[in-house]
Parts: C-alpha cells; structure tokens; sequence
C-alpha cells in the first residue's frame, strides 16, 4: 500500500495541522480556565470591597454637652468607681432633649434618644475620667450615631419607601435633616472598628479582639509547631532508618495532612479540654488545635526542603569531620531553612482562615473584652467574620465585609512573604 | 531562638494553671436564638458594672443544655439560654452530674414569622394549609382517614383561596430550635385540626408526632442553614419564594420582606405579645445555683437581664425584637430569679 512517494514524511505532514490544531485548542481552554478563574476572583473581590468599603467611615452626630455634676457625682465624692460608672447616657439624653425642645411624648422621647448609639456615652466617661475636672462645665462633643443613622447617611435606607416599611419613621428622619442644616452630622473614619472589641450595637464593634486573639493563637501555634514539625521533619528524612515503621508514619502523616479539621476540633475538645482541662475558648487551647492541624502541612514541606539539598553537602561537611549532628545543623539546615519557612508560612496562612475546629472548642463565642494573654476567652478574625454574617442587624453586612478585607489583606502579605522568602533565599543546584 | 521558645512555653502554662484556678468571668452556652439577646446584656453589664463581660457562645439550645449539665465547676458553663423549656431528661441529666439546683429565668417570647418578598404577593395561611403544604404524609384530599404522600405543588392545591404559585419555603434545618418550635406550633397546630390524627394521638404518640412534625423531603421545603440572614438574602432574589424565621429577623427587614398572616393574626410586636399570633414560643435561661456567689458577677447578671430596662415593656430588648411577658408573669419571674428560687420540677 505504500509507496516510496507516500513515505513516513507524508504521513506526519498530513497529521501536522490536525495536531496544532489540537495544541491551539488546548491552549485556548487553559487560557479560558484561567480567565474564568481570575474572573470568579475579580467578582469576589469586588462584591466585598463595593459592600465593604463604607465600613471604615462612620457617621458622627455633635451635641453639646453639660458635665452635670449632680448626675455624675451626686456626693460630689470625686471617687473614680462613681466617675467611671455615671449614668453619662442621662447627660446626651438632656442634651438631645435641649436640641429638640418641642418633643415631650414618652413614645416619643424614646426615638429621639435613638439617634445617638447606645453606647455614646462611653466617650464623655472616657473624657471625664481623663480629666474628672470638666465636670460642671459645657462642651461640644462629638459622639457616634446610632447604627440606622448611619446606614441612611450611607444610603442604606431608601427615604422613598412607604413609611412603615422604613427602619426610620417619617419624625426621625426630620429630626436628622435638621441635625444635617445644623452641620451637626458627620462622616469621620471608623477608629472603633480598629480599636475595639466586638458589640452587638454595629457602630460600636470592631475587630481588634478578633485580631489580638488571632494573633496570640498563631503565635503559639507557630512556637508548638514550627520546633516539632522541624525536629521531625530532621530525624525523618537523615536519621531514621528506612523500614516499614518509617513507612507507616510517612505514610499517616501524609494521611493527617487531608483529614478534615473539624476532627482536630473534636480531638482537641476530648484531648485537651475533657482530659488535661486546658480553659475551653482560650488562645492556648487553639493553637494546640491548630498545632496538630499545620504539622503535616510544615513536615511535608520541611522534608522536600531537605531532599532538595544535594547529598554532596552532607558529602563534603563528613569529609571534612563533621558529625552528623553538624552536619545537618551547619551546614544542611541553614540550606533547607527558606524551604522549611514557605511550607511554615502556608501552614499558619491556612491555621490563620480556619474555623472549622475553633467550634468544638468554643472559640466560636460573643467575646467584648481585647484578650490580653494566651488564657483569656478569644475569638479569632473568621470567627468574627461568620458571628457578624449571622447578625439581625443591617450595618454588621458592611462590617463583614470589613472583616473580610482585613483577614484577605494578612493571608496575601503572609503569602507573598512566603514566595518573597523563595525567591530570594532559596538556592537551586 | 530557645530561650524565647522556652519563656514563651513557660509563660503559658503559668497563665493556664492560674486559671484553672478561678474564672473571673462568666460564661454563657447555648440557644442561637437567645444569643441576640443575651449578647446585648453581656455587653451593658460589662460596660455598667466593674465585673468582666461574660463570654457567650452559641451551641443550640440542647448543645448548651449538654455543657451546662456536664457538672459544677469552673470549666463548667454557669449558665445556658434555650428557647425552649429544660426536659426532665435533662433535668435528670444534670442531677446526676451533680447539677441539681437550676434557677430557671424566663425571658420573654419569639414569634416564628413566615415572610416573602415585598415583590411577591401578600400571602394568609391558616395552620392547616401550612400543614398541609409542608408536612411529609397529608390526609388523601379524596376523603378517608388514609395518609399518603404529600401530593400538593402549588399553593392552591391546599387551599383555593391561595395563589397559584409553587410551594417553595425556605427554613432552618433540624439542628434549630427555630425549626422544633415551628414544627411543634404551626404544623402541629394544623395537624391536630384533622380529628382522626387527633385520635392518633391517645394511641399512637410516637406514630402522631411522626405525622405532625415529619417535614416533606421533595423539594418543597428547603433547609436554608441557621443563617436567618441567608434566608432574608435569598427571599429577595426569588419573591415566589416563602421563609421561616424569627421575628427579630423580620423586624430588621421590614423594608424589603413582609410577614404573611396566621389564622388572620398578622406577626407584629403587638399581637406576639397578647398571644394572639399562633406560632410564638417562650425564651428561658437557666443559672447553676452552686456557682452563684463563686463565679464574680452572676447574680449581677440576673438582675441587668431580669430588670426593666431590659426585658421590660420598652426594654432595650424590646430595640432588638424580643417580646415581653405580660407585667405580671415577668414580676413573678424578676421575683424568682434575683431571689436565686430553684427549680423544683416541670408543671
């Protein structure tokens, strides 16, 4: 059937566009996978930032105020206790009253105090405390709005809707415009969400409890595990003799590096809390959680960085009458670190977006106070994420996605710190 | 790098062995329903009072019934919220742990609301259609005493006075109290209006529970997670569609969702708390008495959460949709609860 014209050449010729044709293809379908993924990302991306943006401004109301000493400190004790735990609400109310002197309805009342956060007050106790001297005197001062004021100046709240379908009624929404032509109102940035703990008045939560409990969790994750996974990862790959046992354990802590976290939650929660009676909620409680959660992740790492370093070091180090203790630690160890510390990097990325396990041990829990050591009640950022998504009120949805910015913001700095690392330590032979 | 390794290590264990010792703090489990409330609590004594905010975590209200009878002690919750009523069981529970004097502190009420988009049209049921549309086994609409299947697709099968639209409800999964509470009232309730399963009843409990509590699996109901945000979210992007939850919820958004109408009664503030509107259930919190006077602060908790100006008529409560018991019941209970009486048995 062949003839010497049609030889093996014409055979591949004729092939040839039927097979570029098919790279051609294969191309474009990873370019679209990519494009696809990238727009998936973008949409995300925008959907929380569009959503979330407003978060870091908040809306301010100014009144001024009278330090009414005989509501302050009716004794005139000048005691700190009674400074500190004033009814200073009663003096806002008074001011409010004297803004609007027309309203005297009960009912009525009632709204108008609702224009200021429930928790304004906080900021004449922290200026009295500061200064307990101002009492008697006036000033003006400006505190936080309550939560639907702020949405309506953020056009969260359609003034065109009927008025019972309104979060604000027809009367509170003349009494804001009249605070507007008093330049009474104004948008200034959220402090609070930086700098306080979490609140059930949205104006008043912040993520600076959820931040301090991440940040004490991941540092003693990273303290447990960092040594372990490292001294093992070691004693695996250069010391322990090859046989089955060794195999077994490889092969388990490959295993443990897919078992879903919920399990180290419930191991933790039987472990550590039923058994050794660690305080549940706490930052240490998690992190021995999150200890056994990234090990495998650190040890797989650790172990490829150490295979990566050519066998003519460990060579060269004995030849030269190293021990093997040496060996590994001047001269191996130093080579495999940059390896060791993207694969550590990843591994507290990933303990840093984990909730999953925090729930069995009740880190999942409405916390108000900053922890301020590694045994007070915690909660950490995506735990404040998820606690804010599931809250009736409507300014937690702009917070939430606040809190998403700020975990997304650490997760890509601790990532690009992890390739930085690679790129700029890590040699190839 | 050791050194800090080993301060770190040390520093750790001595903070933890200290409190192993003594809390400070209280600390709070159970009902998600709850929650909302108790937070807002936690949070006003924290701020008025010298103790610590209390820690509060959401388990569900039998999750915190569990921890809160595991036994008596610091690592033991001091007190857990439910939305429903303690079960003897778990009274019995708790017993044998050595829990044996609860103080029960009831709260105020929840209405469940059934809402759709305020896109969608306005919807009555009474507790027989919304047996009828939603329950698993339905009486044969040929007549008889037999059950089968539920057959029902749109809202007009069940009763022609309704839309013609397919039954489509969104509503929180078994795990919820919201959803024991719905089942109990609202399908329960227009279960028992069919005489024979009222029999059934005296003869069968286990058989009639099955019926009037058993939610259908094809499609029709469709569990929505515990986020009653989600739901909210998801009502707005499909107005055709129903769903289940709390009254908080609906109060929050009354903008873009309406609540439908119960036997007539629509869900507002007013008629949950003369308790006209059909599907409300009551809240409760229960206090371990041995750890009153141990743990600092508790019963200056009780007293901020059972005083006026929380539960009361214009409570700050009230602001975030709890509905207050009649004045009398709530003295009775302000009574007992700052009074520390326990709870002698379920009547």
């Amino acid at each position: 059937m062949t003839s010497p014209a049609n030889s093996t050449v014409d055979i591949v010729r004729a092939g040839l566009p039927k097979r570029y044709a098919r790279e051609r293809r294969f191309r474009l379908m990873g370019m679209l996978a990519i494009g696809l993924g990238l727009v998936f990302v973008a949409i995300l991306f925008l959907d929380i930032f569009s959503k979330g943006y407003t978060a870091f401004q908040q809306t301010y109301v100014r009144i001024q105020v009278h330090y009414d000493g005989s509501v302050i400190d009716p004794a005139g004790t000048e005691n700190p206790d009674t400074l500190a735990f004033a009814d200073y609400m009663a003096l806002l109310k008074q001011s409010l009253r004297e803004v609007f002197p027309e309203v005297t309805d009960r009912r009525a009342k009632r709204d108008l105090y609702q224009l200021v956060s429930p928790g304004a007050g906080q900021v004449l106790r922290d200026r009295v405390l500061a200064n307990p001297e101002i009492v008697g005197t006036t000033e003006e001062v400006w505190v936080l709005a309550n939560d639907d004021i702020d949405m309506l100046v953020k056009g969260h709240i359609d003034r065109d809707l009927p008025e019972s379908n309104r979060r604000l009624d027809d009367r509170s929404l003349a009494w804001f415009d009249r605070l507007v032509d008093q330049d009474a109102i104004e948008k200034r940035f959220n402090i609070t969400f930086f700098s306080s703990g979490d609140s059930r008045q949205p104006e008043q939560a912040g993520i600076a409890g959820a931040l301090m409990g991440s940040f004490y969790t991941l540092l003693l994750t990273l303290l447990f595990s960092f040594p372990l996974a490292v001294g093992s990862a070691i004693f695996l790959e250069e010391f322990a003799p090859k046989n089955k046992w060794t195999d077994l354990i490889e092969i388990n802590i490959n295993n443990l590096a897919a078992v879903p976290s919920i399990i180290f939650g419930l191991l933790g929660l039987a472990v550590f809390i039923n058994f050794f009676g660690v305080p549940r909620s706490t930052p240490l409680v998690g992190a021995l959680v999150l200890t056994l959660m990234t090990l495998p992740t650190i040890i797989i790492a650790s172990r490829s960085a150490l295979k990566s370093v050519p066998p003519s070091i460990r060579e060269a180090a004995m030849g030269i009458g190293a021990s093997p203790l040496q060996t590994q630690f001047h001269h191996v160890l130093p080579l495999a670190m940059p390896g060791m510390l993207t694969g550590t990097i990843i591994g507290m990325a990933q303990a840093l977006g984990e909730t999953a396990p925090l729930l069995m041990i009740g880190m999942i829990a409405f916390i108000v106070d900053v922890p301020q050591g590694f045994t007070d009640p915690a909660t950490v950022l995506p735990v404040q994420i998820f606690l804010w998504a599931d809250s009736p009120e409507r300014a937690f949805v702009e917070r939430t996605s606040a809190a998403i910015m700020v975990l997304l913001a650490f997760l890509i700095t601790m990532n690009l710190t992890a390739v930085l690392l690679r790129k700029r330590f890590e040699r190839r032979w | 790098m050791r050194k800090l390794i080993f301060a770190a290590t040390a520093a750790g264990l001595l903070g933890f062995s200290g409190n192993v010792l003594a809390r400070d703090y209280i600390s709070i489990v159970g009902s998600s329903t709850v929650y909302p409330f108790a937070t807002v609590v936690a949070e006003n004594f924290g701020k008025s009072t010298p103790f610590k905010t209390p820690k509060i975590e959401s388990t569900g209200s039998g999750g915190g019934l569990k921890l809160f009878c595991a036994g008596v002690g610091v690592e033991h919750p001091d007190i857990t919220n439910s939305s429903r009523r303690i079960k003897a069981s778990e009274i019995e529970n708790c017993a044998a742990n050595g829990v044996s004097e609860i103080v029960e502190a009831k709260i105020g009420y929840d209405g469940i609301a059934i809402a759709n988009s305020r896109n969608g049209t306005t919807y009555e049921f009474t507790l027989r259609d919304i047996f009828l549309a939603l329950a698993k086994m339905v009486p044969d609409p040929a007549g008889g005493e037999t059950l089968i299947d539920n057959p029902y697709k749109t809202w007009q099968d069940v009763n022609p006075a309704l839309p013609a639209d397919r039954i489509e409800v969104l509503g929180p999964p078994p795990t919820s109290g919201t959803r024991d509470a719905f089942a109990e009232l609202a399908m329960e309730g227009g279960c028992k209006k069919f005489e024979f399963i009222s029999a059934m009843k005296k003869q069968d409990k286990s058989k009639y529970k099955a019926v009037c509590h058993g939610v259908r699996e094809d499609g029709a109901y469709i569990e929505a997670g515990e986020n009653d945000n989600l739901i909210v979210q998801k009502l707005q992007a499909n107005p055709r569609a129903l769903g289940i939850f709390g009254f908080s919820f609906l109060d929050q958004n009354t903008d873009v969702v309406q609540g439908s109408k119960i036997d007539g009664i629509p869900p507002e503030f007013e008629s949950i708390a003369d308790g006209s509107y059909p599907v409300s259930r009551s809240l409760y919190y229960y206090v371990k008495k041995a750890h009153v006077g141990s743990i600092p602060g508790l019963q200056e908790y009780n007293r901020e959460f059972m005083s006026e100006k929380a539960i009361g008529d214009e409570g700050y409560l009230t602001d975030k949709g709890l509905i207050p018991m009649p004045r009398a019941e709530r003295s009775e209970f302000q009574q007992a609860v700052t009074g520390v009486q326990v709870l002698t048995g379920l009547d």
